[in-house]
């Protein structure tokens, strides 16, 4: 059987280059790319923790279905949002949106 | 060993994409190193003894979501070409975090003793996690419903073009 540390360290692996995603884009759907990665390793985490530690109990699964709906949620407001922005200020770089900067 | 073996090539595909997502020049070609990745997890889910979880997470986030994202780049790609700087000038000091931050979470799950258990997953478990769902965990079911419901309406509502 596998070890559970072998997925802990890619979960670890994916997070990380979703946070380096979020924090160096300039572009505003980058940056979503890079949520939808801390979300995916955030939910291998837990799908791994259930298989190793729960597996008579469903309650793993249930909080990533939970999870993936709220991802999907995030995802639709977040490209609505972007296009709105890109319709007003013709620019989706986070940089050039500053109106409430002071 | 094959497992050993698929589950190195199912997070090589994940861990593999999911740099080229972050450091590809061209966002388009970000967004399909995206389906890949997102393909490579549903395989380490399968390897989890989750079938219903890496069917969901194929029909959501690469059926689903990645078009979503497509769709995005594609309405936002005049300003977006590939000669368009992609990285903020925080790059350097966001790689470093990101791998300080890595570092210290191998560091920390290899010292934790984690209390495992050497039991098969119940044959029946998809029926029993349905029937947690209508039965322990309705209310955050329905609330989740309702999360999903406000999100459509909300996203039509800010992406809609107004009319006069």
């Amino acid at each position: 059987m596998i070890p559970l540390h072998w997925f802990l360290i890619v979960a670890a692996a994916l997070f990380c280059i979703g946070l380096y995603g979020v924090l160096s884009r300039r572009n505003a759907v980058g940056i979503l790319m890079g949520i939808e990665l801390m979300l995916n390793a955030v939910n291998v985490n837990l799908v791994a923790f259930w298989r190793y530690l729960d597996p008579l109990e469903s309650l793993g699964q249930v909080f990533v279905l939970f999870v993936l709906a709220v991802a999907a949620a995030e995802a639709a407001v977040g490209l609505a949002l972007i296009i709105a922005i890109y319709r007003n200020r013709d620019t989706i770089i986070v940089e050039d949106i500053d109106l409430m900067k002071w | 060993m094959v497992l050993q073996a698929v589950f190195m090539l199912f997070s090589a595909m994940a861990v593999g994409a999911a740099l080229a997502v972050v450091t590809n020049k061209n966002i388009f070609h970000s967004a399909l190193f995206l389906v890949v990745a997102l393909l490579g997890v549903a395989g380490l889910y399968v390897l989890l003894e989750a079938p219903f979880i890496a069917v969901v997470q194929v029909l959501i986030y690469v059926g689903a979501i990645s078009t979503l994202i497509l769709f995005a780049i594609m309405l936002t790609r005049r300003l977006m070409d590939a000669s368009e700087r992609q990285r903020n000038e925080q790059w350097f000091i966001s790689a470093i975090v990101a791998v300080g931050l890595f570092i210290v979470l191998v560091l920390s799950v290899g010292q934790v003793h984690w209390p495992v258990v050497h039991t098969d997953v119940p044959e029946n478990h998809l029926n029993r996690l349905g029937q947690d769902l209508m039965e322990h965990y309705v209310l955050p079911f329905e609330v989740t419903a309702v999360l999903l419901l406000a999100a459509l309406v909300g996203a039509i509502v800010i992406a809609r073009e107004r009319t006069r």
